[in-house]
This record gives C-alpha cells, structure tokens and sequence, in this order.
C-alpha cells in the first residue's frame, strides 16, 4: 500500500493555506525543519516567524496576531505544547482567539526520542478545554483536505500531526467536514472507531476479523472535538458493542470521548485499544513502537473478542 | 590555584577524544541521534566525568556526591559512553542505544540508566532543578556541588531564567551552570533565529558570575572548575565557547548536523578525522 508523509502533506498544505488567505501567519519554536513549516516560510518569509525554543511565548505572540484579526498557525512538537497548558487554557480557550496549535511529532511517532517527546496525552488535555476543535487525521490525503476547513473556522484548533509516513487509506475524493466522522465500511457485528494512523490498523484488524466471520463497521473520527454524537449513537444501535482505536492514553483521549456519549445516550460494551496509563519507550522504529506498546493490529482483534463476548453477555 | 599537570590535560583530552568517536559510533550504528551537540561538550564531559566530579559508580546514589544534569538532554550519548568507561554500567551495553527494554532511552532517563541524575529531554528544566537540589542541600548541611550543562538555543527558554533568578536570589554558590555557547540550534545559527547577546550581561543581572573559556581548552576547563569553588556568594556560569560538531569537519557549525545520524561513508570520514588528531 503506498505511504505517504503527513508533516510533508501539513507543511505542502500550509503553503496552499498561506496563498489563498493573506492573513494566515506561521509562528514555529526553532522546529520548522522537523514539522515542514520550512516550505510556508520560502514561499512567505515575511508572514513566518521562528522564534527560538520558547514555546509558552510563541502561544502568548500568537494570540497578539489573533487579536488584530489574523490567523496564526503555530508549531512545535505535540509533547510540547503541555509546555504552554495555561497560556492555551486562558489565553486560547478562555479568549476564545483564533489561534491554530499545531502539534507535530505527535503519539509515538518520535519513537527514536523517547517518552520525552512522545505525546500521548495532548488530546487529554486540551480536550478538557472549552470551545478547542480537535482534529487528529487519518493519512496525508486527510491532512491536506482537512487545513483549509481548519484555517476558515472560526475559533480555536488543535490540529495533531504524525511524525510518521503511514498507508494511505483515502483517495482525492475523500470528503471531509469538521465534527463529522467517517465511515469507511459497514459491519453488523462491531464498530472500530480509530483515529489518526490507527485508522489503518482498525481496517487491517477487520480484515482478520471478517474471515472469521466477524462484520466490522469502521469509522474514523478525524474530529475528536466536538466529537460526532450522532454516529456515535448510531453506531451502538447497530453494532451493539465499541472498540476505540488511539495512538494515546486510554484515559482522556478518543476512547473517553466515546465513553462519555455511550454513557449519555446508550450504554453498550466498550474495549478501548491505546497507550494503558503508562510511558512508553524509545525503539528502533515507529511500527515496533505500536506493536510493543499495545496497539497492535493483535491488540485490537483481542480487544473486538472481548467486546463481543461482553455483547452476548448481556 | 592547582595546576594541572601535562599529563593529565593530556590524557583528558585522550578521554575527550574517546568520548567523541564512541558517541558518533553509537549515533551511526542506531542511524538516530544528536551529533553536533554531543561533539561539542566532549571536552567538558571529559574533564567532569574523568577528573572533577566527586562521584561513585559503585555507589550512584550516594548522598554527597556532586551532581551534574546534561539539560541539553539530546546530547546524552556522549554522557552514556563517559557513564560506561565510568563504571556506572557495562560499556557493551552502550550497543543496546534504542533498542526496546534498553536501560538507554533516547534521551536521558534518571529511572532507567544508573548515573543519570535527571530525566530530561525537553530543553530548559536544568537550573531550576538544580536550584531545588541546591536549596535541599543547604538545609540539610551537605557541601556537594551541582553543575548543569546548558545548550545555548536552551536559553531561550524562558523556564531557565526563572531557574536562573531563584539561583540569584538564594546565592546559591554550589551551583554551577555551563553553558555550550556553540551558537546553532535546531533550524540555523542562535544569532539569527533568537539571538542570546549581551549574554554575559543578562547572566551578571541574575547575579550570576561570569566566566569564560574556550570550551575545547582542556586547561582553560579545568581551571574554570576550580575557580568555581572559590566563589562563596553567587552562583556561577561558566560560557564555554565552542564548535557544533566539533572534530568532524563537515558537520562542523552547521545545523544540518544537530539531529541525522552519519551515514556508513561518512562515519569511516569522521571517524578517520577524530583519530588522526592523534599523531
Ligand atoms: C523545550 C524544547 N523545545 C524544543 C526542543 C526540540 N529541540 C531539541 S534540541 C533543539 C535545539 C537545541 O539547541 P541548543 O540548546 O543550542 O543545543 P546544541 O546546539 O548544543 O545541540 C531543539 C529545538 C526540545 N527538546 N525542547
């Protein structure tokens, strides 16, 4: 299957951005070579600004661009934007400014760097903050199609970016919306919901699944926030059982967020497939990563039996 | 002032030297890595691990050892060789660097790797961390000294000079920052992408005293660690002027080096230059 690079397909998409809006600004800490911020900044030196290893400050610079009406598009590492948490809380979510975080490198995909620059708890946290869209994309086509969306919305975002070159799993006629979920196949028996590069994987497990004679319904929810209720709901109409797929913790991220509406709206089993309340490890290569760190393509044929025999249970 | 014999200046710059191949080794063989900062601080690692710091491998946590945190933790693979020729762990196991259930995390991990004395990482916590240390020091009556290692795109870093004033506030003389002043960071050259200067005068206003030294003079390093323990009433930073990826003359000032590792041609060219120095 062919892979393809979701910074390379941010940072192409950032220029496109940077062109059709004239008040699109690119603010990086000292990173643009590693999150491909370096393309916008070729193409408009003058609206690109790269100020050093001072992340909590590049928050607070950009909501002075965001003040005077302009849309500041601001990058590090996912991990360290924890870095600036209350410059995000007060000055982002709480003023409610047009500030667009984006957070490279995200989940494992710094695997050769250790725990320190993985960022497994980024979704978790800026969740919990009022009026954040949330977006983690599922493949580079993803990417591309989702930054203008991202860029024309009113309001904050955070916008998550893997390190990673990962399968492609949509085509150029892949139709995306803000807040509305994917459904990428039908299945009477189950729903994957994944996001991010586990979308790939959850296809992967149906595979297996369905040769056992397992029906997978599989979405990808490329919105975390606000999260789409509705598919959510339906989705436990028909299958009756869950398996969130993450490249997070289980504790705050896509699963909680699946958790929180089943529990409004129709309680059915739920298997969560994701980082389990602990760091990870630095290895040899991104896929190894995943696999040693519970999310696995095994993880999630597991975590589906489960799920499943906690349906007929009931 | 001690002076330091010719000998030993001659065997730390061996150990420098050391350091230096056997961290590049360790880079290329993973394929991942930080060469250009880990070249720089050879020379100081050296003179710290090899001569000045009061430490003991046997004992890693011996309570008055001195401490040292490489803030700039990207830089650890020169740390993990000077850790291994130390004794703190098997110098074979430096081969494990990356792989899964290795004691060597890609950046520093105080859980993992007996002789770290800080997880660290993500740029900035050093001094900070090390005021704490040196505060609980003071009240529980131990002499030890704590020393961090700075890179200079670090200190743009906000967080370090909140360090940086409690230091200053609480006089705190056991407290040593160094900083690798090898002016490039991650995308280019520190004077153009945030520049630091007047540095030496930002550091005297958090009342800090000011030394500088070519940070690849083994003498000039040596002497500057025992200055340091002359000062009794403020905490010192020694500005250590030095060369991103120091001995390998193509990655020499250029940011291209900070993160990749050398491929098999250009290790054999760097290796060859860091040995030849020798004859
Ligand atoms: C807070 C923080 N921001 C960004 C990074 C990513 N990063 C790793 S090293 C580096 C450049 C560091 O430059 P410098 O401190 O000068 O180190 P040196 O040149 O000595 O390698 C950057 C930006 C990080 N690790 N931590």
């Amino acid at each position: 299957m062919e892979k393809a690079s979701f910074r390379k397909a941010f940072g192409e998409a950032l220029v496109e951005v940077g062109a059709a809006n004239s008040n699109v600004v690119v603010l990086v800490a000292d990173v643009s070579s590693s999150v491909m911020t370096d393309y916008f900044a070729e193409k408009f030196p003058e609206r690109f600004f790269n100020i050093g290893i001072q992340e909590a400050g590049m928050v607070d610079v950009a909501v002075g661009f965001a003040l005077s009406g302009m849309i500041p598009f601001i990058n590090t590492f996912a991990g360290l934007f924890l870095r600036t948490v209350e410059q995000v809380r007060t000055c982002v979510s709480y003023a409610n400014t047009n500030v667009k975080i984006v957070g490279g490198y995200a989940g494992l995909s710094d695997f050769k760097d250790g725990p320190t620059h993985h960022s497994i708890m980024d979704i978790a946290v800026f969740r919990s903050m009022p009026d954040i869209v949330i977006v983690g994309p599922a493949d580079a086509t993803e990417v591309k199609k989702i930054l203008p969306l991202i860029a024309e919305h009113e309001g904050p975002c955070y916008l998550r970016i893997s390190r990673a070159d990962t399968p492609l799993v949509f085509d150029e006629n892949h139709k995306v919306e803000i807040g509305k979920g994917v459904i990428i196949k039908e299945g009477s028996d189950v729903t994957l919901i994944g996001n991010g590069v586990m979308v790939y994987r959850c296809l992967e497990a149906s595979k297996i699944l369905e040769r056992e004679g397992i029906g997978c319904r599989v979405i990808n929810i490329h919105t975390i926030k606000p999260i789409d209720r509705e598919l959510v709901k339906d989705s436990a109409e028909k299958t009756g059982c869950i398996v969130t797929v993450e490249e997070h913790s289980i504790i705050g991220g896509l699963g909680s967020a699946v958790a929180e509406v089943l529990c409004d709206v129709h309680p059915v089993p739920l298997e969560r497939v994701g980082i389990k309340d602990k760091f990870a490890e630095t290895g040899p290569d991104f896929e190894t990563l995943l696999d040693a760190h519970g999310m696995a393509v095994d993880d999630i044929v597991r975590a589906v039996k489960l799920a499943l025999e906690r349906k007929e249970r009931r | 002032m001690i002076h330091h014999s010719e000998s030993l200046i001659f065997d730390l710059e061996e150990k420098a030297r050391k350091l230096r191949v056997e961290a590049l080794e360790m880079i290329h063989r993973r394929g991942q890595g930080h060469p250009g900062g880990s070249l720089s601080i050879a020379e100081i690692i050296a003179a710290l691990f090899f001569h000045h710091l009061k430490i003991d491998p046997e004992n890693p946590s011996w309570e008055e050892r001195d401490r040292f945190i490489l803030s700039k933790g990207h830089a650890c693979a020169t740390l993990y060789v000077a850790l291994a020729y130390r004794g703190f762990f098997p110098v074979e196991e430096l081969k494990t660097w990356g792989h899964l259930n290795s004691r060597l995390q890609g950046h520093p991990d105080r859980l993992k790797t007996p002789g770290i004395e800080m997880t660290s990482g993500f740029l900035g916590h050093g001094l900070a961390i090390g005021a704490g240390i040196c505060l609980a020091a003071r009240l529980k009556g131990f002499k030890y000294h704590t020393y961090v290692l700075l890179g200079d795109g670090e200190c743009q870093a906000g967080i370090l000079w909140e360090g940086a004033m409690t230091a200053g506030k609480y006089r705190l003389s056991n407290l040593t920052a160094i900083l690798d002043y090898n002016d490039v960071q991650l995308d280019g050259p520190v004077h153009e992408i945030m520049p630091l200067e007047p540095l030496r005068e930002k550091w005297r206003s958090f009342n800090f005293e000011v030394i500088e030294i070519n940070g690849h003079n083994m003498r000039e390093i040596l002497d500057s660690l025992d200055m340091v323990l002359e000062i009794h009433d403020r905490p010192q930073v020694i500005i250590a002027h030095t060369t991103k990826g120091k001995g390998v003359s193509f990655m020499e000032n250029d940011a291209f080096w900070h993160g990749r590792a050398p491929d098999d041609e250009q290790f054999v060219k760097a290796k060859a230059e860091l040995l030849k120095e020798e004859s």
